[in-house]
């Protein structure tokens, strides 16, 4: 692989990075799954290509692009808390309807280029005399870290600890006078402000907007999210969490990037993301499987020992077993 | 000062399951009063209880809590004037947060959450550190500990601590030592004890255990099929034996009993 295509990984990695913030807002500090994800990803990018094409400030348009993510997470929001539909569907029948919007946003077409156009990446690319991917790479690097420090502070604070307190344990910040439901609709209006963004970013990058684009995002996202915990599984520290998922990000796109060196289809990613994400999710599970595998084999150790306590030798073989079995160390 | 009026509650109406869980109850609580809840499953308690935190809302009557009409607030609004503590030990705190961060969330109870100020505020570290001293669990030295690593009775303790942190006007205890074993359960009721003397709380305690009903509090509310059956307060409380209640309670049986429900 080459220096280019790593860099260009590690650029994706930083603006997707942006959405899987967003995730981590629902997934991790909410405990709530968010699908709206997919379509949000998706308005975020149409709509800043629209805007810039209707001539813009790109830096305005990102910002209507945020808009317009949260008005698709307050829809979601509003659902969830006030229609009181589970969160995951309402999460897919946002994100369906988003679909028909998008597409209305782009001018009925599937997509619009938008490579004519002077953008935030153009314009850090003259300024410094980069490539276009060098130069997306570093609005990525700003956008993402300008939204970890956000997260942090915002978190840490009292409001944001009722966020943080309402994932945790809702019955228990309601009792102490939280409007559990306001914070919830709170959380997904964020998150799908910042995936939003993301998507705007990457309309950046590819010089185009695709109604299809945010196709996958909340598995990516999802694979990001396990992906960084397995690095930083010691630290509990929030803003290196928050961190973590970003890095998790890059990691992926590396994966990503690796996987297509290696013959395999970038459409493969998605089967790829989806196996990375089971394995993670059921790997409490195997373990648990394995404790009560090991468990039962000793069992029926013990059992054959109680029966053949008449024969010495066929005891003492059983009894060294079962000892192996216990990891060693203890001699019968 | 709780009042509670011809408050009515019935479940699953119009089925077969039908099941009037209140009926018309009408209760006053006085400032200071610790009033002990017994009864048997299916008597009110719990919804009495749920009734008054808002988790429920009654069919008829109203609520009052020093002289404001609570009736149709929701829940997280009733939060300025109740503090609660529930059966299961996991429920009261979050488990994820350290310590400190449960008393800085619980020492805003029913106040405004700003989103400019940090939560952890050095100014109420001392305050909380001398709180957590009165529980003598050693949870001061812990004040960064996430809450999931202490054992289900300190939890308790905890949760106890952080609902009377800022005074109530109402504290609820549903059947809280319940889930604890019997040296830990006793350790948090004297310590319920001593925190609600000290302050002079009112305060409900919901509880399946006689001898505690009859050990703690001024005044003793026994339910059964919905209905404040007796209420006793004063002298008359502390010469209850749990004989006497047993007696209640037998005598509560026979009035519909069974063999009436099934012949009908």
């Amino acid at each position: 692989m080459t220096i280019g295509s790593l860099l260009g990984a590690i650029g994706q990695g930083f603006i997707w990075g942006v959405m899987v913030l967003g995730i981590f807002i629902t997934y991790k500090v909410l405990n709530v799954s968010d699908l709206t994800v997919d379509g949000s990803f998706a308005t975020g990018g149409a709509v800043f290509a629209m805007t810039l094409l209707a001539g813009v400030d790109p830096t305005l348009c990102l910002l209507v692009a945020m808009a317009a993510g949260g008005v698709c997470g307050f829809v979601t929001g509003i659902l969830h808390t006030k229609f009181k539909i589970p969160a995951i569907l309402a999460g897919i029948l946002t994100q369906l309807g988003l679909y028909s919007i998008n597409l209305r946003i782009l001018g009925d077409k599937a997509n619009t280029s938008i490579s004519q156009a002077s953008t935030n990446i153009t314009f850090i690319a003259k300024l410094f005399n980069l490539p276009h991917t060098r130069a997306g790479m570093i609005l990525g690097i700003i956008v993402s870290l300008i939204c970890i420090l956000i997260l942090y502070f915002l978190l840490g604070t009292e409001f944001g600890a009722s966020i943080r307190a309402t994932g945790n344990n809702e019955k228990m910040i309601r009792a102490l006078g939280v409007n559990t439901d306001n914070i919830k609709l709170f959380g997904m209006v964020l998150s799908n402000m910042l995936i939003a963004l993301s998507g705007a970013l990457l309309v950046q990058m590819n010089k185009y907007a695709d109604v299809g684009m945010g196709k996958g995002a909340i598995v990516y996202g999802l694979a990001s999210i396990v992906i960084g915990e397995v690095f930083f599984r010691r630290f509990s520290n929030f803003g290196i969490k928050l961190l973590s998922s970003v890095f998790g990000c890059i990691v992926f796109f590396i994966i990503r990037a690796v996987v297509i060196n290696l013959g395999l289809k970038a459409n493969d990613m998605q089967l790829i993301s989806a196996i990375i994400v089971v394995i993670a999710l059921a790997m409490p599970i195997f373990k648990e499987n394995m404790n009560i595998q090991k468990i039962g084999k000793l069992n029926s150790l013990n059992e054959m020992k109680q029966k053949s306590s008449v024969d010495l030798s066929l005891k003492e073989v059983l009894d060294k077993k079962i000892s192996s079995e216990m990891g060693g160390g203890v001699d019968a | 000062m709780l009042k509670l009026q011809n408050i009515y509650k019935t479940f699953h109406v119009g089925t077969i399951n039908e099941r009037r869980a209140l009926n018309d109850i009408n209760l006053v609580l006085n400032d200071g009063d610790f009033v002990t809840v017994i009864g048997g499953n299916g008597a009110g308690k719990s919804t009495l209880q749920n009734v008054i935190s808002g988790t429920i809302n009654p069919d008829y009557g109203t609520i009052e809590i020093n002289g404001v009409n609570i009736t149709k607030l929701p829940e997280h609004k009733r939060a300025k004037y109740i503090g609660r503590v529930f059966q299961d030990p996991m429920l009261g705190t979050a488990s994820d947060m350290w310590i400190e961060e449960n008393l800085a969330l619980a020492y805003r109870r029913g106040e405004k959450r700003s989103a400019f100020k940090w939560m952890i505020d050095n100014n109420n570290t001392a305050f909380f550190k001398s709180q957590l001293e009165r529980l003598g669990l050693g949870l001061e030295d812990r004040m960064k500990t996430k809450v999931k690593l202490l054992s289900g009775g300190q939890r308790q303790a905890l949760t106890l601590l952080m609902s009377t942190l800022k005074k109530p006007d109402l504290l609820m205890l549903d059947e809280h030592t319940a889930a604890l074993d019997p040296k830990t359960a006793s350790l948090v009721l004297s310590l319920t004890k001593e925190i609600i003397e000290k302050s002079n709380i009112t305060t409900i305690m919901i509880t399946h255990n006689m001898k505690d009903a009859l050990n703690y509090g001024n005044r003793l509310i026994m339910m059964d099929q919905g209905k404040i059956i007796f209420d006793v307060s004063g002298e008359e409380k502390k010469k209850l034996k749990v004989e006497d209640l047993l007696l209640k309670f037998n005598q509560t049986k026979d009035a519909p009993s069974d063999a009436m429900l099934l012949s009908s």
